[in-house]
């Protein structure tokens, strides 16, 4: 009886996913819940199965850490599945793992990476063994739709306590928060961080969350900032301190949109990823990889080979003139664009910023004000095009940057502000354009209908 | 001319954007030649907030509404009680609106106490206040439409003798019941609007520069400025928040 309930719900599962994708309806919900009506206990069944389990969670970098865990692993010779980004709760984690499988209901390759969403963590860890969980970073992220950033790092937590001694929490070392959640786990935790004192900066940045200690909540001293929260830092009344990383990133080079160059215990590295933060998305999958068995060599390799997870960053050109786009969905993401474009002597004069209000967006856009855009100021801006359903707050919040109100033209309309940008961007220069998600999905329709782009 | 802002604990109540509103009232100080000092205050720090021009303090979240909960009411709990008395002008939003009222009750019917300077009590809720928000105030000097965004789950309700910030026309305000948003109380301000609030509605924050003007020189006139931009970020947030509802 329980094998045919388990077959019942795998085919009517499968069957879902196939109609779905044939009318173009794509979804992942919808499969994995049917499946755990009729069969509760399919994700167990299903995720017992590969050699190892994966799970990577925290606000920022998780599809780009999990895509690169995937691919590090891929290149050591093993095969992985790995879900996609819109499939991190359970149910559509429950979709990935059916449609791994084949009709006999076999997942047969040797790890599952399952990007899972942080409030989801403890649930999937009831019925899912994973070998490995990575913890990135916790920051403040859309608050209207997630609640408050307590109840993500409880949840954390709390999956955590449930690994046993065979498992490992891989986490954050320069992430305070991230790095409390190691102690008093039976599980083995591997820490990775950043080692270079050159890149600390002695000021916050305006976006940062987390200042308390997490042992006794005195607030944290640091020696240094990476990026907002993220850098070198002590607990003065408990003395508790960052731990110090197995895995570490040293002589870091960042070379702006040309990405960077760091090396970790003596061999060298090279990421076309530009920006601080995809340096710790790629320190995180090389810590999970390391402690799934790949060599730091071979991960070194798969990193560098790597160019850039579902277009969240792509090149492109466009009637002569380069286009750069990078999506810039929350404080910190727009901090770390912003500060890579504009480190000393780059440079992004051609602008346009679009900004929409939808859910996937955030419905409020107050974070906004929480962006440095002040470093915009005092640079060598030609122009910057504001477009989206919230254009006018963008340019609001620009005007109160110090952005000079002749530079900053409003068009709300994404085809239109996009084409008086690039009309505006002299021949061989490169436009910057910078949207929030559903922006960025609007004007990459746009992008693929006039033939500039492929669809993904 | 010159004021001098305080800005209460900035590093902990900041959860919405709310430098925004410290961003736009220095920036419009600034382009009218009055010099202007934001000084933050934070956990520890004894000060004397009467001497202050401005006061803001913005929303936290609960961990941090926590942390500052009883070094604004044993700290600076009566000197900011002076300071509204005494004219100043103070802004609150979200959290920092309910800690100037007599008490939060959470859900447990545990009370905190707040302050105590206005006559208001807010009642944790476990559903959700979520959206665009726009009033219409009849506050003296301050007729108009405001525009926010609201998220809140505690519930305000405000004693007799006070006068709301206005009327809401869209979202849910206070409660969600009774149709009024925030308080306006002498020149102290209580909200639960952010977006940043004072960005797109520059009338509030020449309301709020004039207020301390007057207090502090016995001056009237501000340089007028050209505001069309955030005009039309007003007008279009009246907009979205009636497609929205
Ligand atoms: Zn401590």
């Amino acid at each position: 009886m329980k094998r045919l309930l388990f077959f019942a719900a795998l085919y009517i599962s499968k069957i879902l996913i196939r109609f779905l994708r044939l009318t173009g309806r794509g979804g992942s919900t919808l499969p994995g819940r049917v499946a755990r009506r009729v069969y509760p206990g399919i994700l167990r069944e299903l995720a017992a199965q590969p050699r190892a389990v994966a799970i990577v969670t925290g606000t920022n970098g998780k599809t780009t850490t999990s895509t690169i865990l995937a691919r590090i692993l891929r290149e050591t010779g093993q095969s992985v599945v790995h879900n996609s980004s819109g499939a991190n709760l359970l149910s559509g984690v429950t979709t990935s793992l059916v449609s791994f499988s084949n009709l006999r209901g076999e997942i047969t390759a040797d790890v599952a990476v399952l990007e899972v969403d942080e409030a989801t963590v403890p649930i999937v860890l009831d019925e899912v063994p994973a070998k490995v969980v990575l913890v990135t970073n916790f920051f403040r992220d859309q608050l209207d739709r997630y609640g408050e950033l307590e109840y993500s790092v409880s949840a954390v937590k709390r999956g955590l306590s449930k690994l046993g001694p065979d498992a490992k929490a891989v986490l954050n070392a320069d992430d305070p928060i991230v790095a409390s959640l190691g102690e008093g786990l039976s599980a083995e935790t591997v820490y990775y961080g950043i080692d270079d004192p050159r890149l600390l900066h002695k000021n916050r940045s305006h976006a940062s969350d987390v200042k308390h200690c997490g042992g006794c909540g005195a607030p944290l001293e640091y020696d240094g900032y990476f990026y907002a929260h993220l850098g070198w830092y002590r607990c003065e009344r408990c003395a508790s301190r960052r731990p110090w990383p197995h895995l570490a990133a040293e002589n870091v080079e960042l070379r702006g949109g040309e990405g960077t160059t760091f090396s970790v215990k003596g061999h060298g590295g090279r990421m076309t990823l530009p920006g601080l933060y995809n340096l710790y998305n790629a320190m995180a999958a090389l810590g999970a990889a390391v402690t799934l068995g790949a060599s730091i060599d071979a991960a070194l390799g798969a990193i560098e080979s790597f160019e850039s997870a579902f277009g969240r960053m792509e090149r492109l050109s466009v009637q002569g003139r380069k286009v750069f786009m990078a999506l810039a969905k929350n404080p910190t993401g727009f901090n770390q664009v912003l500060s890579t474009l504009f480190r000393d002597g780059t440079n992004a004069p051609y602008l346009m910023i679009a900004i929409n209000d939808r859910i996937a967006d955030g419905k409020d856009v107050s974070w906004l004000w929480d962006v440095d855009f002040e470093v915009l100021a005092d640079k060598q801006l030609e122009f910057v095009v504001v477009s989206g359903l919230r254009a006018y707050d963008m340019a609001v919040r620009l005007k109160y940057a110090g952005v000079s109100a002749g530079k900053i033209s409003v068009e709300p309309g994404l085809p239109a502000a996009f084409t008086k940008a690039i009309a505006s961007t002299p021949q061989g220069e490169t436009l910057t354009v910078l949207p929030t998600y559903t922006a960025m999905l609007e004007l990459r329709q746009y992008l693929v209908r006039k033939g500039y782009t492929k669809a993904w | 001319m010159e004021l001098t802002l305080c800005h209460l604990y900035p590093e902990l109540m900041n959860l919405y954007g709310d430098r925004g509103n410290v961003i736009a009232l220095s920036r419009r100080c600034q382009w009218r030649g009055i010099r202007i000092t934001i000084e933050p205050r934070t956990l520890g720090d004894e000060v004397d907030l009467s001497s202050y021009d401005i006061i803001f303090i913005g929303g936290g979240q609960d961990r941090e509404q926590r942390l500052i909960c009883s070094d604004f009411r044993f700290k600076k709990g009566a000197s900011l009680k002076e300071a509204i008395e005494s004219g100043c002008v103070v802004l609150a939003i979200c959290g920092g609106y309910q800690l100037l009222g007599r008490a939060y009750i959470t859900l447990e019917k545990e009370e905190i106490q707040g302050i105590g300077a206005l006559d208001l009590v807010t009642y944790a809720g476990d559903r959700r206040m979520i959206g665009n928000v726009v009033i219409e105030s009849r506050v003296d000097g301050l007729t108009g439409t405001i525009v926010g965004f609201e998220n809140h789950s505690g519930r305000t309700y405000l004693g007799d003798g006070l006068s709301p910030l206005g009327k809401v026309l869209r979202g849910y305000g206070n409660n969600g019941e009774d149709g009024t948003e925030g308080v306006s109380y002498r020149n102290t301000f209580g909200t639960y609007l952010h977006g940043s609030l004072l960005p797109k509605n520059p009338t509030f924050t020449d309301h709020l520069i004039r207020l301390a003007l007057l207090r502090k020189y016995g001056e009237t006139e501000i340089t007028p400025l050209d505001d069309a931009l955030e005009q039309a970020a007003h007008r279009e947030a009246i907009r979205i928040a009636g497609e929205v509802s």
